[in-house]
């Protein structure tokens, strides 16, 4: 990657630009793409589209804000900034997936055979409780988030193109999730054991698989993946609030869609698309009409290719 | 489960309507309520028959049809707006009341044929994604287009309807000023009036033809395709009069409060809220419907804000303390709320019967269900 970086930082300008928004968008839609998976992993198992996801990933930011406060992060010596940081990636999604998971035994779980609209009704109930529950413990403006990790530029501060060690964060933590995410959905028994059951849930209770079990993992990974951007979201954007759940859970779930929700590669190649076309969006056309363009794209990947960039085209069976 | 003895004995709808119509005309219980809560129920009883008519129509849409619709603030925001510029002084038309309402009625109607054509044949929760998209799309749409519709700021004055002069002696007579801004009866009769024709068209629709395709179409499309409905024209015009009512009410909310507002006045959250008010009314029933507007937009609109009040005035809060406000509590309880109907009563407090008894037949257990 550094090659091709350096080669560039020397090259005509128009192409700098393009390959500054090019980064942008990678690293911000790696960041889509782990709550992206939440959505399309619950998806594909229950076939439930979760609107509570983006208020867990809000309110494990939150967390992770408190928890800087805690630990007195702000002055701390930076071996202990770190250590602190790496702490954070492991509290907050640990407290992301249990939160998911006590949403789906609380309020889902009950609803298992009632008919779809249920659930997702309940699922919009849900988000608006945890929404409230954001803004009683966070107030309602927005807050900043330290700036923890610095803003220097790993290319040296004289070069035209910019990659900070806040990028190389991103980079650094999604990459390996996603890698150990796939490892366990394609080599592990229980991995395996989910795919099953999203292929094909009866058969799967044949077989002997624990739906329930099943199920319960899905939401704690998908949960603790939230976790994790939580805290990515935070050190990278600096500002957190109660409302930042709502459009960043629509920006990810228009990714798993965007992927073919269900579908694990799919939602991080959503989530890719979805910042490449932000920053893009951004950077060509104008700040304001990007997330209008996001959902532009939505509906036309919808009309023309409803099955997402990567799903097999299922007909509804009779 | 049916519907509990208390909710079966409720006394006939004539007698709501003349309890609608004596209230404001009595002039003292109002003076009374806004004296002792500082809010004109008369006035918020006026935006309770706009979302009224917004909810009927998005009842159509998801009720009747089945289609669920995340996106229905964008069609009122539609009317609204086209109401706007059809009336405001800052451009060239300044159309009557009349035809603004035609309008916009047609124009929101018009663009839910344009987004309905190509997606309605898709799966249902796909078709819940793109309204929702389109609901974002218009709302950035509109705060971004601002020399078209003054962006945050909304366009404005909305001039009041021109009242016909034959009707001024009766008006004085039921002790009613004939100004727009001076007496807010006339607001109030006049979405009460619309409210009470577009009840009744709905009442008729439910068992015409048409009325009964689209809840064929809601309980098994494919069975009803096989029976010789065309369902994809009947979905259409399901969600065209849907979003074509929305877009009425849009244009009544526009010159109710001579503004169109802001464009964030028809976000997500508000299509949410419809949404909330029809499942916790009963899906697919008129009269649901009706109980959860009174009873959400109510609680929104009149029971927060005096609760709010009596909690500044008894000084328990000094004002700072987020907890103490009783706004900031409102989205839980909307939430809650939502859980628990889902949990315990899913057919809504108001049920249509089918819909009551569908919602207590155990799923069959098919591959796309189990």
């Amino acid at each position: 990657m550094f090659p091709v970086l350096l080669a560039a930082a020397e090259a005509p300008d128009a192409w700098q630009t393009f390959l500054q928004y090019t980064l942008i968008g990678l690293s911000n839609g790696a960041l889509f793409a782990l709550v992206a998976l939440g959505y399309t992993m619950v998806y594909g198992i229950i076939e439930l589209i979760n609107f509570a996801h983006g208020e867990v990933f809000m309110l494990g930011s939150f967390l992770a804000l408190a928890l800087i406060g805690v630990m007195g992060l702000e002055e701390a010596a930076l071996w202990q900034r770190w250590l602190g940081i790496g702490l954070l990636f492991v509290v907050v999604p640990i407290f992301c997936g249990a939160l998911n998971v006590g949403i789906d035994l609380a309020v889902y779980k009950p609803l298992r055979d009632a008919p779809k609209l249920a659930p997702l009704v309940s699922a919009i109930g849900v988000s608006f409780v945890l929404m409230n529950v954001g803004l009683l413990w966070g107030g309602a403006a927005d807050r900043h988030f330290p700036d923890l990790v610095s803003r220097e530029n790993l290319l040296g501060s004289e070069a035209a193109l910019s990659f900070t060690y806040k990028d190389l964060m991103i980079v650094a933590v999604t990459v390996p999730i996603m890698i150990a995410l796939s490892v366990f959905v394609k080599g592990t028994r229980l991995g395996k054991a989910m795919r099953a059951t999203a292929q094909d849930p009866l058969a799967a209770k044949l077989m002997g698989i624990n739906a329930d079990r099943v199920i319960s993992v899905t939401f704690a990974i998908g949960g603790a993946l939230a976790g994790a951007a939580a805290v990515i979201y935070g050190l990278y954007i600096n500002t957190v609030s109660y409302q930042m759940g709502f459009t960043n859970g629509l920006y990810a779930f228009t990714a798993a869609v965007l992927g073919g929700i269900g579908n694990i590669p799919g939602a991080v190649l959503g989530g890719l698309v979805i910042g490449l076309a932000r920053a893009f969006g951004s950077g060509y056309v104008g700040e304001r009409w990007t997330s209008a363009l996001v959902f532009v794209i939505l509906i036309a990947i919808l009309v023309f290719r409803p099955a997402g960039l990567l799903g097999t085209h299922a007909r509804e069976k009779v | 489960m049916s519907a509990p003895r208390w909710l079966d004995r409720m006394p006939a709808w004539p007698l709501y309507l003349a309890v609608l119509v004596a209230f404001p005309l009595l002039v003292y219980p109002n003076e009374v309520l806004f004296r002792w809560t500082g809010i004109s129920i008369g006035g918020q009883l006026t935006y309770i028959f706009i979302y009224a008519i917004l909810a009927l129509g998005l009842n159509v849409v998801v009720g009747y049809t089945g289609i669920l619709h995340l996106g229905i603030a964008a069609f009122f925001g539609i009317g609204a707006y086209v109401t706007g510029i059809l009336t405001v002084p800052a451009y060239p038309f300044g159309v009557g009341f009349v035809a603004a309402l035609v309008l916009s009625t047609g124009a929101a109607a018009l663009a839910g044929i344009l987004l309905g054509a190509p997606t309605l044949r898709l799966r249902g929760d796909y078709v819940a994604i793109v309204t929702l998209g389109f609901g974002e799309v218009t709302r950035f749409t509109l705060r971004n287009l601002e020399e078209i519709t003054a962006g945050t700021r909304g366009l404005n004055p909305v001039p009041p309807p021109q009242l016909p002069a034959f009707l001024e002696p009766p008006l004085r007579l039921l002790g009613i000023t004939p100004d727009w801004s001076l007496d807010y009866r006339l607001f109030y009769f006049l979405a009460l009036g619309l409210l009470l024709v577009v009840i009744w068209l709905l009442h008729n629709l439910e068992d015409s033809r048409l009325g009964r395709a689209w809840m064929a179409i809601r309980e098994d499309e494919l069975a009803a395709a096989c029976m010789g409905i065309n369902a994809s024209r009947v979905k259409l015009s399901a969600f065209a009069l849907g979003c074509g009512l929305a877009g009425m009410a849009g244009c009544l909310y526009a010159t109710v409060l001579a503004s169109t507002a802001g464009p964030d006045a028809f976000d997500f959250n508000r299509s949410v809220l419809m949404l909330c008010c029809i499942i916790l009314g009963g899906l697919g029933s008129l009269r649901g419907t009706l109980l959860g507007v009174l009873l959400l937009i109510g609680f929104d609109n009149v029971v927060a804000p005096v609760l709010d009040g009596f909690i500044q005035a008894s000084g328990i809060s000094s004002g700072d303390n987020r907890f103490l406000t009783f706004s900031n509590w409102k989205l839980m309880i909307f939430g809650l709320a939502l859980i628990l109907m889902m949990r315990f009563r899913p057919e809504g407090l108001l049920p249509s019967r089918q819909i009551e008894a569908e919602m207590h037949t155990p799923q069959p257990l098919t591959e796309e269900t189990a």
